[in-house]
């Protein structure tokens, strides 16, 4: 059977044309408005709490809308953007290094490998400056210099330093930020909080989102919401591999169930797998830890040059180093963006000079760092980060060099939306990591944070409103058959989770889904390796749906209930990411293709025949996907051979 | 390593509840203390026997969702750690341990080890933010804040709101996780002008939420995973007694 076919090309995103630094301001001037009275009869949904999800609902309901939010954990502030340490990124230019909207830009359409919209990118890197007003204005604690103004530092794939940060916990600092302007409209009236629930399917109203179901995780109660749009901020799909550094909860279900009901899901192969993290332990391990980019401002990456050199590091001799990021690549050195750094630590693995109990892992260390700035300055800036590791790995990197390994970390892919950041299907929008708009095949680092928080607190407001001006929207509730009939679907399939009754638990099938994808659709990938990939998870996926066992009942808090749904759904689309990574014969940034690649084994991409987005259509379980093309032009940044030598 | 655990099973909130005892073999030390929790339920998941339910989500020690009382400590051994960073290296083997949920009027138990923190999130709304909305926000470097001052409030910034505090205090008291918020904008210039109805909004939910009163117990710092100041307590209630001096007193400028 074919694996997918191929419908019309994506002809038009509604971007403004001309000059690409007017294109925004082009879109808010004609976007229509809503006036403040017909606001507070719309309802809007909003789904998650992160800084997309948590800015949006925060703003829509100051614009004065109904709001509705969502959040599978026990409070809003703890979405999973609260794990984000190293930094935002903005063109602020406080440094007077260089810096303008326009070399964000271009260093973030150049940092995604020529694989992400120009007009979507500027407006990013326009917006980025208003944002850390913004979070200062709320409070946001960033670092400062002793004459009280902001502190910058560098992240990979930039030379300037734009990076506004506060400790290692700048993701913490900037989501109670939008939490606090959350709570408040909670506190006003003009939201309403729904924490422990969970969004299981979207509703549909001739052709229009209008609602969704839950769950109460805490009752298993199944409610239908309805709304006049719906906004899903849901985050990215990362722990389809198992083990990665998001956190555990975080899945792919709410936007895989609009994904089936006719949301195009887009470049779903592209994977960031972050260059440090702390390799794994042993197989009870559950997840990944992150040890921040900003670790490698002032961490040098090395291995032994020779293969097996298993001496005490501190034993090894300068010259028998390899300091190798350096080596390979003067200019960036140590800061190499991720897509890099990870393969880059990937081949000193391969080539058997890894480092540690398991091989794989590579040193991060802190001691010419710590003889120059002194051990208090790198205290104060990466305090929080050493204690961490200590506590993981029993290690004082004060004394021993750190060992990092790569680990999943970000999906750049996501639901397809246009400009207005509305997906396939009217009144449904996608934000942040949840959408795949921004990043292209690779996310520079301190950017995952400034498109959060630019969608939510900037241009969703405005792009929602012009939807929602072109009614009102005719009036339906939940006793609408289409919202019966979805509210029906979520009930079956709970009680097909539960009737299984099988021998093998729901994270021994995670856990193997997990390994079939690190092993084929990781950081390198191979067309036999996609293909044997794609047979075993369609046998796994069988095995699941005869073998799992789900205890409890769906009326009650269930745990083991909650992670077999998103399992199941993690099975879909771990066949439709390796099909993506198939048919994309090219390698570019996190999607390394072991047939394509330049003499020095760099990315080899392939622009005549692949600078496009990859939009998927679902057809039928079982059935192949449909492909739709949205062709990338290039005016302002001309794709070359990124090099960072 | 080999393990004896002792934990609270209860229903829902209407089961009374009681300690149920497992052993739990061949831990190994490497593992968190989770994911130790982690093993014992994939053994009760195919013994057909319900899983124990405990809240987690980040496992990295920033989200604030993990909480257990091990040991009749919160967090259990390892100060300034949290749960799900606590690795199995702190015991040893053949060890009995105690696992319990926080216990405190103001988080009702739901299940097993997962209380309801909804009550934090009231104190928030009732005044833990600083009013700016969306698009009012001036130029971020108008406004210079002295670097003692920045450092001293990303310090109390830093609580992550999982309630050891309250699970500590004789009290049930949630002073310190107030506190520490009211001392990150108070201590801000952006802070200063809703810094007195701020105090008070946000000490009167604390006491409509059923927690208890703060008598300086003390018992909260040390069990803090992120090692929040107590003399953040101290500056609440110093801009408490300001603002219930002013209260009734509405001369522009007081």
């Amino acid at each position: 059977m074919e694996l997918f076919t191929e419908g019309d090309p994506i002809a038009d995103t509604k971007a403004p044309t001309g000059p690409v630094e007017k294109r925004w301001e082009t879109r808010r001037f004609e976007a229509k408005l809503v006036n403040p009275a017909n606001r507070r009869k719309m309802t809007v949904i909003v789904v998650g709490t992160g800084l997309a999800g948590g800015s949006a609902a925060a703003t829509l309901a100051e614009q004065g809308y109904h709001v509705r939010s969502y959040c599978y954990q026990d409070s809003p502030r703890r979405a999973h953007s609260i794990a984000a340490q190293g930094g935002i990124n903005a063109a602020k230019n406080y440094r007077n290094d260089g810096d303008s909207v326009h070399r964000l830009f271009y260093d973030t359409v150049k940092g995604g490998d020529f694989r992400s919209r120009e007009s979507n990118v500027h407006r990013l890197a326009e917006v980025s400056v208003n944002i850390i007003d913004q979070c200062v204005a709320q409070g946001v604690p960033f670092a400062r210099e002793y004459g009280g103004l902001l502190d910058t530092r560098s992240f990979g794939g930039a030379q300037v330093q734009r990076t506004f940060y506060a400790r290692g916990q700048t993701g913490q600092q900037l989501l109670l930020g939008a939490y606090q302007a959350l709570e408040r409209q909670i506190g006003l009236g003009n939201v309403e909080m729904n924490a422990r629930h969970e969004m299981l399917e979207l509703v549909i109203v001739d052709g229009k989102a209008r609602g969704i179901v839950v769950r109460d995780l805490v009752t298993g109660e199944i409610s239908t919401e309805m709304a006049d749009a719906v906004v899903l901020a849901s985050g990215g799909y990362g722990n389809v591999f198992y083990l990665s550094t998001n956190a555990k909860g975080c899945n792919v279900t709410a936007t895989w169930r609009a994904h089936r009901k006719g949301a195009y899901f887009a470049n779903p192969c592209y994977t960031q797998i972050h260059p440090t993290c702390i390799p794994v332990s042993g197989d009870h391990q559950s997840k990944l830890t992150l040890m921040s980019e900003s670790l490698r401002n002032d961490g040098r990456v090395w291995v032994p040059k020779t293969k097996g050199d298993d001496r005490n590091p501190r034993d090894i001799p300068e010259d028998e180093r390899d300091y190798y990021l350096e080596r390979i690549y003067p200019s960036f050195g140590n800061l190499v963006p991720r897509d890099i750094a990870s393969r880059a630590a990937k081949n000193v693995c391969d080539e058997g000079r890894g480092v540690g109990p398991t091989k794989l892992g590579v040193y991060l260390d802190f001691a010419d760092a710590i003889g120059r700035l002194g051990r208090k300055a790198i205290e104060a800036k990466y305090g929080n980060l050493f204690e961490m590791y200590e506590r993981i790995t029993g290690e004082d990197p004060y004394e021993v060099p750190m060992r990092i390994y790569p680990a999943v970390h970000y999906t750049m892919g996501g639901l397809w939306v246009d400009y207005d950041l509305q997906s396939s299907i009217p009144g449904l929008f996608v934000i942040g990591e949840a959408n795949f708009s921004d990043h292209g095949a690779n996310r520079l680092g301190a950017s995952a944070l400034m498109q959060g928080l630019a969608d939510g607190y900037f241009v969703l407001p405005t792009t929602i409103a012009n939807y929602l001006a072109s009614g009102p929207l005719e009036k339906v509730d939940a006793s609408h058959p289409a919202a019966v009939e979805a509210r029906a679907d979520v009930e079956d399939r709970v009680q097909r989770l539960l009737a299984v009754n099988g021998d093998r638990t729901v994270d021994s099938f995670h856990r193997e889904l997990g390994q079939i994808m690190w092993e084929h659709c990781g950081m390198e990938r191979s067309e036999a390796g996609l293909r044997k990939a794609i047979d075993e998870i369609r046998a796994l996926r069988d095995q699941f749906w005869q073998r799992v066992r789900v205890s409890g009942t769906g009326e009650e808090l269930n745990q083991s209930l909650e992670k077999a749904g998103r399992v199941a759904d993690f099975f879909e689309l771990a066949e439709l990411m390796c099909i993506d990574a198939l048919h994309r014969e090219e390698s570019c940034g996190g999607h390394f293709r072991a047939e394509h690649q330049t003499p020095d084994g760099e990315a080899q991409r392939d622009d005549d025949r692949f600078a496009y987005v990859a939009a998927w259509e679902f057809t039928a379980t079982g059935e192949p996907s449909v492909l739709h093309k949205e062709d990338l032009k290039f005016e302002y940044v001309h794709p070359t051979q990124r090099s960072y030598k | 390593m080999n393990l004896t655990l002792r934990i609270w099973r209860q229903k829902g909130p209407e089961d009374k509840g009681r300690m149920v005892t497992y052993q739990v073999d061949d831990v190994s030390p490497d593992m968190s203390f989770l994911e130790m929790l982690d093993v014992l339920n994939e053994r009760l998941i195919l013994a057909g026997e319900d899983p124990v339910a405990f809240d987690h989500d980040c496992r990295e020690g920033i989200c604030g969702m993990c909480g257990l009382m091990i040991n009749g400590d919160a967090h259990g051994p390892q100060r300034g750690t949290t749960a799900c960073q606590l690795h199995m290296r702190q015991f040893t083997d053949g060890e009995t341990i105690d696992i319990e949920p926080w216990r405190a009027s103001a988080f009702p138990v739901i299940k097993d080890l997962v209380v309801n923190r909804g009550a934090f999130d009231k104190i928030i709304a009732a005044g833990g933010y600083i009013t700016a909305p969306t698009g009012s926000a001036p130029e971020a470097h108008s406004t210079p804040v002295a670097k003692a001052n920045a450092d001293a409030a990303f310090e109390s910034a830093a609580c992550i709101g999982c309630g050891a505090c309250v699970a500590a205090c004789p009290n049930g008291s949630g002073m310190l996780f107030t506190a520490a918020k009211l001392t990150q904008l108070s201590l801000l210039p952006q802070g200063q002008p809703e810094r007195y109805t701020r105090v008070i909004g946000m000490v009167d939910a604390h006491d409509e939420a059923g927690f208890g009163g703060c008598t300086n117990a003390g018992e909260c710092t040390p069990a803090c995973p992120k090692g929040i100041p107590l003399n953040t307590i101290g500056r609440l209630n110093r801009d408490y007694l300001m603002a219930t001096s002013k209260r009734g007193d509405n001369t522009p400028g007081s």
